[in-house]
């Protein structure tokens, strides 16, 4: 039954810009499938460990430059071409997060938080400062392609493929003993150590594999975008939104990640239109995820389930009260 | 044979001396017990067997080799397990998924094992803990005393050769206690050797081969549990400060 | 390049690295009591520094005198702040401090951008053109008084935390918020007037970083990686560590700034960071966790 829903999922996803032409549409289904790619992926290490990173939106910067950087150097031509370089960013992502992620793991919990923040900004000043690498503070180019009205849509599908890979890595690792690791080092990460499993190369495993989508997500952003900038690609609030958004739908959970960015990322892109250009709208960001913390501890997901496994022994309760009654009378 | 040596360990603390150039032994397949005061060692002494502590000075021995330092990971690998005096279980994963978790010792089957025969055993030690009915709860709901059982079963799918446990009879009722000692028996039959600390002298005294009176970091008195309880230098260790 | 740059650009590094152990006190404060990461803190300085603007330009009012008003308001707001948004958090208060905070910071930035557009403010005091030369270094007096008024202000904290009962109580709470539990303190309040304190250093030093800097909504990024890692360096939860950390770090930065460049100087902030990392992952004074039973 499960793999039938995904598969109606999947092709409603698919047919998503054929059904419904407009480019205003289809960009917001970019952006939503990217948030569902970042989300999923940054669940990997902050659901799946309990190690929350809020300097993502470093690496996915940092993936960005990386396509971008090869693709101007290379002088590939705009097209389809730049989509295959992708997972070479991925991989460039990942090469620079094995250091990173070694070093930041030395640390726990508050401190990690706040070495992943310090990244990010290095991150940022590098970018600004490398002005003979990344241009700087003027920004780097990716080549425009020509596809005119259905410009938005190959973009759709490249992050439909990379959510989609997300999500599969993250299903096969939730499945595995190495998540099984995962998971228990998130609970107790001494006595996982102390019953045999290698924590550090499994916390280092799942931040390269976790970045390095990040990455691939951002370069395809980046070509999106045509433009990219140190403060609008390595923008802390892409990394707190994906943080929000797992966290909303269910740190830990495989669906969590999904639900919480095809709430919010919707919800995101309208709200700037309402309250115009004023800052305002970060009022009401706050506000949002104030209420959902408080009120929504757990994430959608895992409340949603114990609902229905409350529910579930409660209908097995009545079922077993009508047959007990009959007894009662017999014995 | 002797499974473990421990061979002049030395610990301090800043100015607390824990251990003060402990030596004993553990024989392969025995039971023994390691009581004394609180503040004698004990717990000191299983950390750095198990590698959360270095020593500063000594050595541990285990089998033919030297474990000195070696990280928590590596030690459990090489076939020692260790429990906590209060349980360490992983609350969000379930009962079975506790279990599945342990990476096998070096003489166990490794990573050839299947999964499917590693689920078995572990079902089949969920059965030898009566925690079978639990398999797929959180253990996070479990009561104490069945958490104390599922972390001695997950410490055994690691096929340890020697287990250390941390008071295993502390906060126990006695019906449980009875069937905590019973397991223990009959790991032990199986070919598991246990080192046990324990404030609880009649539960020791009916489980244990041998038993090893520590105080103020080195042992003082070892022996057949009956002779131990009556020796004039364990009662004034207890007693007489 | 004189010796005399690089001893007076130390010298500013002190003097600013003064403010900063004001602010990340604060921060160090609140972590130790209630072992949360408060992210707003930058945003919080950036307020306090908006409050006294608002004193200098629609009343007149000196920086260094409106700290009697600002800092009480900050007090209370921080402790409200702290009943309404971190008190309901039970499980997983670290990791969900962190979003409510940031949250609490976004919302600050909003509220000021939306009062006082993205332009540049600055304390602008009569006082502020006077300065003094360390060879071929000048440093406006401002930076001084701004010092004397972080050290005061440390001081204080200091005394109020060793001298007096309610002192005693955050320190036990620091330490051991069970134990302190166990012997009668009600930790919850002392939480709450922890956080009221480190809003009020923040006010203190949000007035004396925008005396001397240039700030608008958007500046609390900047500050908070800033104080952040100055306190991983210092060690989460010292003072001391907070304190030095400071210091150190703004010598370094200041004194990197004339030597390599300015643009790098900031750098060089993070740079220290990774090293310290590697070298000791748990600060100056900080304790190595190792979780052995």
């Amino acid at each position: 039954m499960r793999l039938s829903g995904l598969a109606l999922l999947l092709g409603v996803a698919v047919a998503f810009p054929i059904g419904l032409p407009g480019p205003a549409t289809v960009n917001v289904g970019v952006f939503t499938l990217m948030y569902v790619g970042l989300a999923t992926a940054w669940n990997i290490v902050g659901g799946y460990t309990g190690y929350i990173s809020l300097g993502h939106a470093g690496f996915f910067g940092f993936g960005a430059y990386a396509l971008g950087l090869i693709v101007t150097r290379a002088h590939v031509p705009a097209g389809v071409d730049v989509f295959l370089l992708v997972p070479l960013a991925g991989v460039a992502t990942a090469l620079f997060a094995i250091p990173v992620g070694w070093i930041a793991l030395r640390t726990r919990e508050a401190t990690f938080v706040i070495v992943t923040i310090a990244v990010m900004f290095m991150l940022q000043i590098l970018a600004t400062n490398l002005r003979g690498l990344t241009g700087g503070s003027q920004g780097l180019a990716f080549p425009v392609p020509g596809w005119g009205a259905a410009f938005d849509v190959p973009f759709y599908y490249a992050m439909l493929a990379l959510a989609a890979t997300s999500l599969t890595v993250s299903w096969s690792i939730r499945r595995s003993r190495f998540g099984l690791g995962l998971l228990a080092i998130r609970d107790d990460e001494d006595r996982a150590r102390s019953l045999g499993v290698r924590t550090e190369v499994s916390k280092l495993a799942a931040f390269v594999v976790s970045v390095a989508l990040v990455g691939m997500i951002g370069g395809v952003y980046g070509y999106y975008v045509t433009y990219i900038y140190p403060q609008f690609v390595i923008d802390p609030l892409i990394g707190i939104a994906m943080v929000l958004m797992a966290f909303l739908g269910g740190m830990g959970t495989l669906a969590g990640p999904v639900v919480g960015a095809l709430i919010l990322e919707p919800a995101q892109l309208y709200f700037p239109y309402g309250l115009g250009q004023s800052r305002l709208y970060l009022v009401v960001y706050a506000a949002v995820f104030l209420i959902v913390i408080l009120l929504l501890p757990r994430g959608v997901v895992p409340t949603l389930g114990d609902w229905l496994e409350q529910w579930r022994s409660h209908r097995l309760a009545e079922a077993q009260d009508r047959p007990r009654g009959d007894e009662a009378v017999v014995g | 044979m002797s499974l473990l040596r421990c061979q002049e360990l030395t610990k301090r603390f800043g100015g607390i001396v824990a251990l003060d150039g402990c030596s004993l032994e553990v024989a392969e397949g025995e039971i023994m017990g390691l009581i004394g005061p609180n503040g004698s060692g004990k717990t000191t002494l299983f950390n750095l067997v198990t590698g959360f502590v270095r020593p500063d000075r000594g050595e541990v021995l285990f089998g033919q080799g030297r474990i000195t330092g070696l990280a928590p990971d590596e030690v459990f690998r090489r076939g020692i397990g260790r429990t906590f005096q209060l349980p360490r279980i992983f609350p969000r994963l379930t009962v079975v998924e506790n279990l599945l978790l342990p990476a096998a010792g070096s003489q166990g089957r490794g990573s050839t094992e299947s999964s499917r025969s590693r689920r078995e055993r572990a079902l089949s030690l969920l059965e030898l803990l009566g925690l079978a009915s639990h398999a797929s709860r959180p253990a996070g709901r479990l009561s104490y005393g069945q958490r104390k059982l599922l972390e001695l079963g997950t410490v055994m799918m690691g096929e340890p050769r020697l287990v250390l446990l941390d008071e295993p009879a502390g906060g126990v009722n006695p019906a449980l206690l009875e069937i905590i000692g019973a397991r223990i028996v009959e790991l032990n039959r199986q070919g598991t050797t246990f080192l046990i600390v324990e404030h609880n002298l009649g539960f020791v005294m009916g489980l244990c081969h041998r038993v090893v009176v520590l105080d103020h970091g080195r042992p003082i008195a070892s022996g057949l549990p009956s002779h131990v309880r009556d020796d004039p230098v364990v009662l004034e260790a207890y007693l007489g400060r | 390049m004189g010796p005399s740059l690089i001893i007076g650009a130390a010298a500013l590094g002190v003097l600013t690295g003064g403010v900063y152990a004001l602010m990340s006190s604060g921060l160090a404060l609140i972590f130790g009591v209630m072992r949360i990461i408060n992210v707003g803190h930058g945003a919080m300085v950036v307020l306090g520094a908006y409050l006294s603007f608002v004193l200098l330009r629609d009343w007149g009012v000196d920086p260094f005198l409106g700290l009697v008003v600002t800092m009480p308001i900050m007090f209370g707001l921080g402790v409200v702040l702290e009943l309404v948004f971190v008190r309901p958090l039970r499980a997983d208060r670290e990791a969900l401090s962190v979003l409510v905070t940031y949250a609490l910071a976004l919302g600050i930035e909003g509220v000021l951008g939306y009062l006082f557009s993205a332009d540049y403010r600055q304390l602008r005091v009569s006082y502020d053109t006077a300065s003094f030369a360390i060879g071929d270094f000048r440093i406006t007096w401002v930076y001084v008084y701004g010092f004397l008024l972080a050290v005061a202000m440390l001081l204080a904290l200091f005394g109020l935390l060793y001298r007096t009962r309610f002192g005693a109580a955050v320190r036990a709470t620091m330490l051991n918020r069970t134990g302190a539990q166990l012997v009668g303190i009600d930790v919850e309040r002392v939480s709450a007037i922890a956080f009221g304190i480190g809003m009020a250093t923040a006010a203190a030093g949000g007035t004396l970083f925008g005396i001397t800097t240039a700030f608008n909504p958007d500046s609390h990024y900047d500050l908070i990686s800033r104080l952040l890692t100055i306190i991983v360096l210092g060690g989460l939860g010292s003072l001391r560590g907070a304190i030095v950390a400071s210091l150190g770090m703004l010598v370094v930065e200041d004194v990197a700034s004339v030597l390599i460049s300015p643009t790098w100087a900031d750098f060089t902030f993070f740079v220290i960071l990774v090293v310290a990392l590697v070298v000791r992952p748990q600060g100056l004074y900080g304790v190595r966790v190792r979780g052995a039973a």
